[in-house]
């Protein structure tokens, strides 16, 4: 009766071997360069966990860390709320719900480097329409030079770029909730506010679960952007862990503890991403097992 | 609480409505109760479901006035009609426990707790929900989740209708004859204005005091589930009301006796129509099969088919080109060389598909 | 013809499926029947290959078809929901399963016409599935079903979305259309009444076991169990516990003669099933007890009605001939006819029938 197919397997071995070599196997190196000094020859000694140690202790990497929490931190709580508000206002059906998408989906279209470009060149005070209207407003904005501006302009930048995600995400849930509990609310004579309370946001639980992990995770990993903007300037204001990362490998050649500070860096990022993970989803048990 | 009055109401979901096909309900005029059972019945696409909200104010009506006791309420939106209304699908709140679910409604019009705990507690006992209620709504079964809409509705005790949406569809048919009867002995308690769609004659007629047919945005007819039954005023009446439904037959009509075919039907009253367009309605109820022998003015027949329900048989007869369906009660054979006679009281002759209505001459 | 030999199916350590035995074949239809949730849809996915049965096998015609992939099976089904492809006219959604197998084009069209036919939508073939009503819609799954000339055909409560008149005209067809074809067709439904129409074989289906399995009418007039009897009921069956005591039977605190077909039955308690239409307003047959009920609801249905009352610490139903309303709380006469009980021993197994002539 037992007539296993084992051809499943071979459907499977690409798969593996792609991961392997995506994946695994830099990521292998990335550890083994970790735990081993060079000083160049291809010669290599074995150091143990002193390039970690060195991270850790180093004030460089704990203030880039601060910064990315904080930019993280700030992102989410711009973005979510505004996301949701967005997607509420959206037609739910008729001929403007094709540009409402188009609209949005717009600034995700737009390749990173290019983003931060644009901003390079909006925020400027002689050509750019941001810096300009600001100066003339009679403000003394600088992003090249002011820590502050630069990081409301980095701020600005990712909430331009990315709220769109969160507004499609939300959009999609709010379209599957059907009619008929709109209806109900009405005819319960439910305001506005508990509607969204009692209806929408529960709908809306797991397609935000999906937003902010992806929007932290992604805003956690910032590179090109502020890389383009600002450089990590001025001074170290904007040196996010990934500017410092590349500085630290490609500029300074410290490939040891460049490896060993992207390994921290991997690992915080999984670790907050699950710690975001089990909270949302354990206040989801907490509702109800999760039935129907 | 008050009684409800559609006047000249008709509805169109086009932008410019030119012909009468384009209207989903065509002018209706019709006033209903306080406090009575209603059941809007008719097959998908009558136009049921517009008029229900119309009523609710989900759909503002093209034409006409919607009042409610001395007020016109046409152009209010649903939250300031005071109407309730249950949907196909049940609608809970997820989030909330089957007690705050029916305190909900209470809370968005600001009654003070201890009335709201009041009538909750009222409305859990009235449908036996007392121990489910600090269960969250979410995980509970259709059927319990379908009382808890009704008892959103019921809380409001100035409620001025509660409205029904296919309430049943998704519930199993065993506890459909439970919550079918809770419904009639809610309506009962609480006296309501109650009106309620659905495409199944048994929910209809089981339900309402009075049943409104409709057909392709027009009611057909309205009148007590007997009415219905015993002289529907139209064709599609007497096909749709009864399972199965009126059997229909082309015929002449001279006096006291209807023509088919090269068969004479007594019946018990005489009609003297126009020509033309007539045919004769009987349902499978009051036609009787005997052998041969047993009666001496039956029309021969030839058996179809039959399908036997347990209780009663029906039998599929050939008479002549016509086929009719005749029920044959339990215990009774189906005879071997069959006759069928009508009851005489119980033929219905119908002009162009409308009921001629008493005897002239 | 599809056997099923002890087949289970766990799911996340609970049994949907328990020791199902069942032969189909495909001079009958076979029907399915059971409450939502008694496993009649696992069922029909484990038969038609979408899922694979924790334990057991399937013999399609003799042969195992257990680990075969359901695209190998020439299985057909229709759900519930009027599943077309929305971007496909209506001949090219009959047409798509035969497209699949790479028909040639000349003898789709042959297949399509020919099915549409029977189905009566010949005049819908250009038209897509959103122009069409919900049983038009069905009417094209059903075509599509039938196009395939499939060896097994699986119809999942098909018309319990559908108006009520509509369903009468599809279901009287149903069984005629495919069994032309020599296929094996299984029909799950939740209502007894339909199962009646339909005729053919039943299964009744209850907490993921088949409790009985028979030609319709059989399973009807002589359920195993309670268990059965209920499903199978519409209106719900009354159900009382009684003692017999030598030619009395004991019930609440009444005195009933015994029914000829309990003559022998030891004397201890049974409970007894009676269906709705065997109580009455009048006596009928020297035999016939009065009882006296309390009436909670009364309903019409156009020439009988259903009285609900409350008797012997039970809710009981009945349905009688003519227009009766009662109000609530009224106390009421009404006659049972002992001659009509099933005994059914404290275990649920049924003890006696009536007889034959009685229904």
């Amino acid at each position: 009766m037992k007539r296993w197919n084992n051809k499943a397997w071979l459907l499977v071995v690409p798969m593996l071997a792609l991961v392997a070599f995506s994946a695994v196997i830099p990521l292998m190196t990335v550890v083994n360069y970790s735990v081993q000094d060079s000083f160049g020859n291809n010669e290599f000694f074995w150091v143990g966990t002193e390039w970690f140690q060195e991270v850790l202790r180093s004030e460089r990497f704990h203030n880039a860390l601060l910064r990315n929490l904080a930019f993280s931190g700030i992102v989410l709580v711009i973005e979510i709320p505004l996301g949701i508000a967005v997607a509420l206002c959206m037609p739910r059906r008729g001929p403007m719900v094709s540009v409402c998408l188009v609209l949005m989906a717009l600034p995700l279209l737009i390749p990173w480097n290019v983003v931060g470009t644009i901003w390079q060149i909006f925020g400027r005070a002689d050509i750019g329409l941001l810096g300009y209207s600001l100066a003339g407003a009679g403000l003394d904005y600088n992003y090249a030079q002011n820590p502050l501006d630069a990081w409301f302009t980095i701020i600005l930048m990712d909430v331009w770029h990315w709220t769109s995600l969160v507004v499609l995400l939300c959009y999609s849930g709010l379209v599957a909730v059907p009619d008929a509990y709109y209806q109900a609310a009405r005819i319960d004579g439910a305001s506005r506010w508990a509607v969204f309370l009692n209806i929408q946001l529960p709908r809306l639980k797991r397609v935000l679960l999906i937003a902010i992990l992806l929007r932290f995770m992604d805003s956690f990993m910032i590179y090109t952007e502020p890389f383009v903007l600002t450089g990590g300037g001025p001074g170290n204001s904007t040196t996010f862990l990934s500017i410092d990362l590349v500085q630290m490998a490609i500029g300074q050649f410290d490939l040891g503890p460049a490896a060993a500070m992207s390994l921290v860096y991997f690992l915080i990022i999984l670790l907050l991403s699950w710690i975001f993970y089990t909270i949302m989803t354990s206040t989801d048990d907490a509702a109800g097992s999760p039935g129907s | 609480m008050a009684k409800i009055i559609l006047d000249g109401v008709a509805h169109s979901y086009m932008k410019n409505p030119l012909l009468e096909r384009d209207y989903a309900l065509k002018s209706i005029q019709h006033e209903w109760h306080d406090g009575g059972a209603y059941a809007l019945l008719g097959p998908s696409g009558c136009g049921k479901t517009t008029l229900l909200n119309v009523i609710s104010g989900l759909v503002r009506p093209s034409r006409g006035r919607v009042i409610f006791g001395r007020q016109d309420v046409t152009l209010l939106p649903p939250e300031k009609r005071n109407i309730a209304q249950i949907f196909q699908f049940p609608v809970v709140y997820e989030t909330m426990t089957v007690a705050e679910n029916l305190a909900f409604p209470l809370r968005n019009q600001n009654i003070p707790k201890p009335e709201r705990d009041r009538r909750v507690g009222d409305v859990l006992a009235m449908l036996d929900l007392e121990a489910a209620a600090g269960k969250r709504a979410r995980n509970l079964g259709a059927d319990t989740k379908q009382k808890i809409s009704l008892g959103r509705g019921l809380v409001r005790t100035d409620a001025n209708a509660i409205l029904f949406d296919e309430p049943l569809t998704v519930i199993d048919p065993a506890l459909k004859w439970q919550l079918r009867a809770q419904l009639k002995k809610v309506h009962r308690e609480f006296s309501h204005t109650m009106i309620y769609v659905t495409h199944d004659q048994t929910e209809a007629l089981t339900f309402a005091d009075k049943v409104v047919v409709m057909r392709e945005g027009e009611v057909l007819q309205i009148g007590t589930p007997e009415e219905l039954f015993d002289s529907p005023s139209h064709t599609f009446v007497g096909r749709f009301i009864g399972s199965p439904g009126m059997n229909i037959l082309p015929c002449e009509v001279h006096n006291q006796t209807a023509i088919v075919g090269a068969h004479r039907i007594p019946l018990d009253q005489s009609y003297c129509p126009a020509a033309g367009g007539l045919e004769l309605g009987i349902r499978p109820e009051y036609v009787d099969l005997t052998e041969e022998t047993e009666s001496d003015n039956g029309l021969p027949v030839t058996v179809c088919s039959v399908e036997n329900l347990g209780r009663y048989k029906i039998v599929e007869v050939k008479l002549e080109q016509h086929k009719l369906k005749v029920m044959l009660q339990e215990g009774r054979p189906v005879p071997r060389s069959p006759h069928m006679s009508f009851h005489p009281e119980r033929v219905k002759i119908y002009q162009d598909s409308v009921l001629l209505s008493s005897a002239r001459g | 013809m599809l056997e099923l030999i002890q087949v289970n199916k766990v799911v996340d350590g609970e049994a949907t499926l328990e020791d199902v035995n069942l032969t189909l074949s495909n001079n009958a239809i076979n029907i399915l029947l059971g409450p939502t949730l008694s496993g009649k849809t696992t069922l029909m996915r484990v038969m038609a290959g979408l899922d694979r049965p924790s334990s057991g096998d399937i013999l399609f015609n003799g042969e195992s078809v257990i680990g075969v992939p359901v695209q190998k099976r020439n299985v057909a089904m229709v759900y519930q929901q009027f599943i077309n492809y929305p971007s496909l006219t209506v001949f090219e959604n009959i047409a798509s399963p035969l497209r699949v197998l790479k028909v040639d084009s000349r003898s789709i069209i042959k297949k399509v016409q020919r099915a549409a036919a029977m189905l009566q939508i010949t005049d819908l073939l250009d038209r897509t599935p959103e122009q069409l009503s919900g049983g038009q819609q069905q009417r094209v799954a059903l075509a599509r079903a039938l196009a395939k000339r499939a060896k097994l055909v699986l119809l999942d409560e098909p018309l319990a979305n559908l108006d009520y008149k509509l369903r009468e005209e599809l279901r009287s067809d149903l069984p005629k259309l495919f069994s032309e074809q020599g296929a094996i067709l299984v029909y799950a439904t939740t209502e007894p009444i339909e199962a009646l129409l339909l005729a053919g074989k039943t299964a009744v289906m209850h907490e993921g076991r088949v409790r009985q399995f028979g030609t319709t009418i059989e399973v009807f007039n002589n359920p195993r169990d309670i268990t059965a009897a209920r499903v199978f009921s519409d209106p719900p069956l009354n159900i009382g516990t009684v003692t017999k005591m030598g030619a009395l039977l004991n019930l609440g605190e009444y005195s009933l003669p015994l029914g000829s077909q309990a003559n022998d039955l030891t004397d201890t308690e049974y409970q007894v099933g009676i269906r709705p239409h065997n109580i009455s307003l009048n006596r009928d047959g020297e035999n016939s007890v009065e009882i006296l009920g309390t009436v909670t609801v009364s309903e019409i249905t156009g020439s009988e009605s259903f009285i609900h009352f409350h008797f012997a610490d039970c809710h009981w139903v009945a349905l009688v001939h003519g227009i009766h309303i009662f109000g609530q709380g009224e106390e009421i006469q009404l006659y049972l006819n002992p001659e009509t009980f099933y005994f059914f021993y404290r275990d649920g197994k049924l003890a006696q029938a009536p007889e034959d002539s009685i229904r």
